[in-house]
């Protein structure tokens, strides 16, 4: 391996680090929402609120708070006023179309693609993101998937802009799973290379759950020899390594706490050894959806790991999952546990093309036992906290991000409509494609043609 | 294992016995008595067209309903559910209304019911809602069944771009956890379908969505089979290698097969007049094309979009047959008013779409304004998890509607996942609205069944209460679930 170009493209991944996004553009309008239903979600429910959009960020939310000269007003009096929503797991922007390999840019090609940047690939003109964001998501975290080690996790905002204009933060976390051939998918990417690789890198799947732990271990233990040992990997004096010195400068984060290692695992077991398996390694750790995480929701709340997961699927559509229930979520969460709803169902796309839906998730979640405050934290402030992105959206507090939305009513609600959407300060007046077609198609032409 | 083989074996030949006995007898009826008998058995539905019959010496006949329906209804109680909203799908929506229910049937239903001296169980339903059983007319359960391993996988016999000679009844696994879960969403009746890789898929089963140790338990009594088809990228996609590779291809595919099944039924029909010599050889494939030329089989046709619509609708022209139901009719919108004009159901998503080209131009509106053009408009799920929330899923459809401007009530909704798609199946005369002597087929729900947070609190078929939200130890669990699948808990 060419050390000059590795040292020097480790320096670069320390350098850039952590990609924070700022807004492209800075909203100039001052606008004021009142008379609402204020969620802050950070806070309690204000009644008869105001919310002040200036700068691009919130300025006031409040009862009693001064309304700035020359602001846009927005009279929200019967409507309900919360931060944009947010869809934790998704694969907007990663894929337009699913059966179309060209519009695929989810998946890496190897085993272990903790270098792996998915949101360099990401699709700022898909016709979903206006889809998704007229619907109240603001925000979306994509996630890489089809392979043990898949690689890094994103969170993007639903502004106007290029890929990278629309960074909230990258990477907000690797993902992996343990889970080995034969979990539940219709990626037509999940293929795993096999060919064998110099330098002693894992180029053959792991082939059973204890194997994947095993290369996980092996992962974690070769970063930190890595770390310790970087002028010897330079000239080349290193013993094998189980990853590229670029998946192993990715994982450097995880191993030094930085950034969580999300594994997708639904089995109570997998959870729970991961849970274990974390403690004893000492990373940061968020179960992806976790089916049967309920059986252990004190366990998992006790070591402060979240899990993103669903409340639309209780189909025991695998032996990992036989224990899925609805309720998943509300346990977790009664028991203390962070939890960002996504959807679970597998059905319609829900990852890129539905990922609007997350309100409805939130709604199901209700449906079966979970608060909606609860439900509303677990689209909102949840998720923010999981990918790390609290400190600029998730709620509506002085000084974050203004995405904000407008609701005629309930926001999980079937009957509601979104009226105003606010995305780092400016209002969205979506026309969709699909709303496009459907006025096209209104009116039926009276010809034949 | 050896043993079991024989004695299946045996069984076998004790079953073509007697359908050889069968075959006599029948002979003795007049002509196409059989076809005309089948359907007529449990009542109502319209007499299909005379089909084949067998001659003398014939062992097996085209469409003596050989896997008949063993479905008996499960005891029920004579029951009253009082101050509803009962939405009918036949009419306004009853508020306050009563619904009784008794032997099976439903007996009375209105704004005021005269309670029965004999009654046994009074439901007050104050702030909730009644509908009939939600239909399901695009499933795969059983044949696609929870869990979802390899050994299971039974829904698609992708072997051949024509296998009309399947019948998705002989893959339905009637221990699939998914149908008590489609009970438990309101769901009473399914059809379910081959899968959509070949142009011409086969035969689907029409089933109630009951316990039973067989597929025959489940089958609808007197249902007309559909055939499945497929258009676009589907087929071509299976067949890249061997043919069709092409939208052209697979049109060239279909008409091939119609041409052969004309042959074939000219055939069957000159012997039928005759009875002179040995009756044509059976075959499978040809056969239930023939039934769907001669009008006794549905076709339910896979078809996203609205100019592949358009020229399938001109196929059916030119071999004289109807096709019943555009299936997955993403682009039904487009051409909602040919629809109506040719008298073709659209079955449709919520919401879905974007998962291939053939479903980019998805609408949300699309139910709605396939209504509007006076088009039978109808939902559907095709999938495990969504056929569980065909309400939130109409619910979603309508708000999607009034969002176009249409003015959509839930008296039109309730039709879309009710009488519209009994329609599709030839029973609307016996599900899919509540009105006096229909099958008392009913669904309670805890709520407005068009909202999120709403649940079906209790479903009968046939009268018979077999779903209980308040009652869960009581409720439906297969086989598979023993000792797989804890029971489930609330809260």
């Amino acid at each position: 391996m060419a050390g000059d170009f590795g040292r020097a493209a480790g320096l670069a991944v320390v350098f850039v680090g952590v990609l924070l996004g700022a807004p492209a553009v800075a909203s100039a309008e001052v606008v004021a929402i009142t008379g609402g239903t204020v969620y802050p979600v950070s806070g309690p429910r204000i009644a008869n609120g105001t919310v002040v959009i200036r700068d691009g960020r919130i300025a006031a939310v409040g009862a009693n708070v001064a309304i700035p000269a020359g602001a846009r007003r927005i009279d929200a009096r019967g409507k309900i006023v919360t931060p944009g929503l947010i869809n934790a797991q998704t694969q907007l922007g990663l894929v337009e179309v699913g059966g179309e390999r060209a519009t695929r840019n989810v998946s890496a090609r190897g085993v272990i693609n903790a270098d792996f940047r998915p949101w360099e690939g990401f699709f700022s003109q898909s016709a979903y993101i206006a889809a998704t964001r007229e619907d109240g998501v603001t925000t979306v975290g994509i996630m890489p998937s089809g392979a043990f080690v898949a690689g890094q996790a994103a969170a993007m905002d639903l502004a106007d802009g290029t890929a990278a204009d629309m960074v909230r933060r990258a990477p907000v976390g690797v993902v992996a799973t343990i889970v080995v051939g034969g979990r539940p998918t219709n990626d037509i990417d999940e293929q795993t290379a096999g060919e064998t690789a110099a330098g002693g890198e894992t180029t053959v799947p792991p082939q059973s759950r204890a194997d994947a732990l095993a290369a996980l271990r092996d992962l974690l233990e070769d970063t930190r020899f890595y770390a310790l040992h970087r002028k010897g990997f330079d000239a080349g004096a290193l013993r094998g390594l189980t990853a590229s010195h670029r998946a192993l400068e990715a994982m450097l984060d995880v191993v030094k706490g930085r950034q969580p290692l999300l594994v997708s695992v639904d089995r109570l077991d997998d959870i729970d050894t991961m849970v274990r398996f974390a403690r004893r390694e000492h990373i940061r750790l968020v179960i992806l959806g976790g089916a049967e995480a309920w059986q252990i929701a004190p366990r998992l709340a006790a070591a402060h790991v979240p899990v993103i997961t669903g409340a639309m699927n209780n189909i025991p559509d695998s032996f990992d999952t036989l224990g899925q229930r609805q309720e998943n979520a509300a346990v977790l969460r009664r028991a203390g546990v962070e939890v960002a709803l996504v959807g679970n169902a597998g059905g319609g796309d829900e990852e890129a093309f539905n990922a609007r839906n997350v309100k409805y998730e939130a709604g199901n979640a209700v449906a079966f036992g979970m608060s909606h405050d609860d439900a509303l934290r677990a689209v909102t402030l949840g998720p923010a906290t999981i990918l790390g992105i609290a400190d600029h959206v998730g709620s509506l507090s002085v000084g974050k991000d203004a995405n904000v939305v407008v609701w005629s009513g309930d926001p999980f609600e079937l009957s509601t409509n979104v009226e105003h959407v606010f995305v780092r300060g400016r209002e969205y007046h979506d026309r969709s494609r699909q709303d496009q077609l459907t006025e096209r198609y209104r009116r039926l032409p009276r010809t034949n043609n | 294992m050896e043993h079991n083989l024989l004695s299946n074996t045996d069984m076998h030949r004790f079953v073509r016995v007697l359908a050889a006995v069968c075959t006599v007898a029948f002979v003795a009826l007049p002509l196409h008595g059989f076809a005309q008998q089948s359907p007529s058995a449990s009542g109502a539905s319209p007499a299909p067209s005379p089909g084949p019959t067998a001659g003398p010496g014939a062992l097996s006949v085209p469409f003596a309903d050989p896997y008949p329906s063993t479905y008996a209804p499960f005891p029920s109680r004579a029951t009253l559910i009082r101050n509803a909203t009962i939405l009918t799908a036949a009419g306004p929506a009853i508020r306050n209304g009563s619904i009784l229910l008794r032997g099976g049937k439903i007996v009375a239903v209105g704004a005021n019911v005269a309670t029965p001296a004999d009654l046994v169980v009074t439901i007050d339903a104050h702030g909730k809602y009644v509908t009939p059983g939600i239909i399901d007319i695009h499933s795969h359960l059983g044949d696609y069944p929870a869990p979802s391993v390899s050994a299971h996988s039974d829904g698609n016999e992708a072997t051949n771009p024509n296998t009309a000679n399947v019948w998705a009844e002989h893959s339905v696994w009637p221990q699939d956890p998914q149908f008590p879960r489609a009970l438990a969403g309101g769901v009473t009746t399914l059809q379910v379908l081959p899968g959509s890789a070949n142009l011409i898929g086969g035969r689907s089963a029409i089933l109630k969505v009951v316990p039973s140790r067989t597929v025959q338990g489940m089958k609808f009594p007197g249902a007309r089979y559909g055939l499945k088809m497929a258009c676009g990228e589907n087929p071509k996609r299976v067949y890249a290698q061997r043919g069709p590779s092409t939208r052209m291809g697979n049109m060239a595919g279909y008409r091939a097969a119609w041409i052969a099944a004309e042959a074939y039924k000219r055939r069957w029909d000159a012997w039928n007049a005759s009875h002179k010599g040995d009756p044509p050889a059976r075959d499978l494939t040809m056969e239930t094309m023939a039934e769907a030329l001669r009008g006794d089989i549905y076709v339910h046709m896979h078809c996203y979009r609205a100019d592949e619509m358009a020229q399938v609708i001109d196929m059916s022209h030119e071999f004289g047959y109807k096709v019943r139901a555009f299936h997955h009719a993403i682009e039904a919108y487009k051409i909602a008013d040919l629809l109506a004009k040719e008298g073709i159901v659209a079955t449709m998503w919520a919401d879905w779409g974007g998962f291939k080209m053939e479903a980019l131009d998805t609408v949300r509106a699309n139910i709605g304004l396939v209504d509007a053009a006076g088009a039978r408009a109808t939902i559907h799920s095709d999938d495990a998890s969504g056929i569980q929330r065909l309400n939130q899923e109409t619910g979603k459809a309508m708000y999607a509607a009034k969002r176009a401007g249409l003015p959509v009530s839930e008296d039109v909704a309730i039709k879309w996942m009710t009488i519209n798609p009994a329609f599709a199946l030839g029973l609307d005369d016996r599900i899919g609205s509540l009105e006096t002597g229909k099958n008392a087929d009913v669904v309670l729900w805890d709520g407005d069944p068009f909202s999120v947070y709403t649940h079906a609190e209790k479903v009968f078929v046939d009268g018979a209460l077999l779903y209980d939200r308040d009652d869960p130890k009581a409720n439906w669990r297969t086989d598979f679930e023993l000792g797989y699948v804890r029971s489930a808990v609330r809260k």
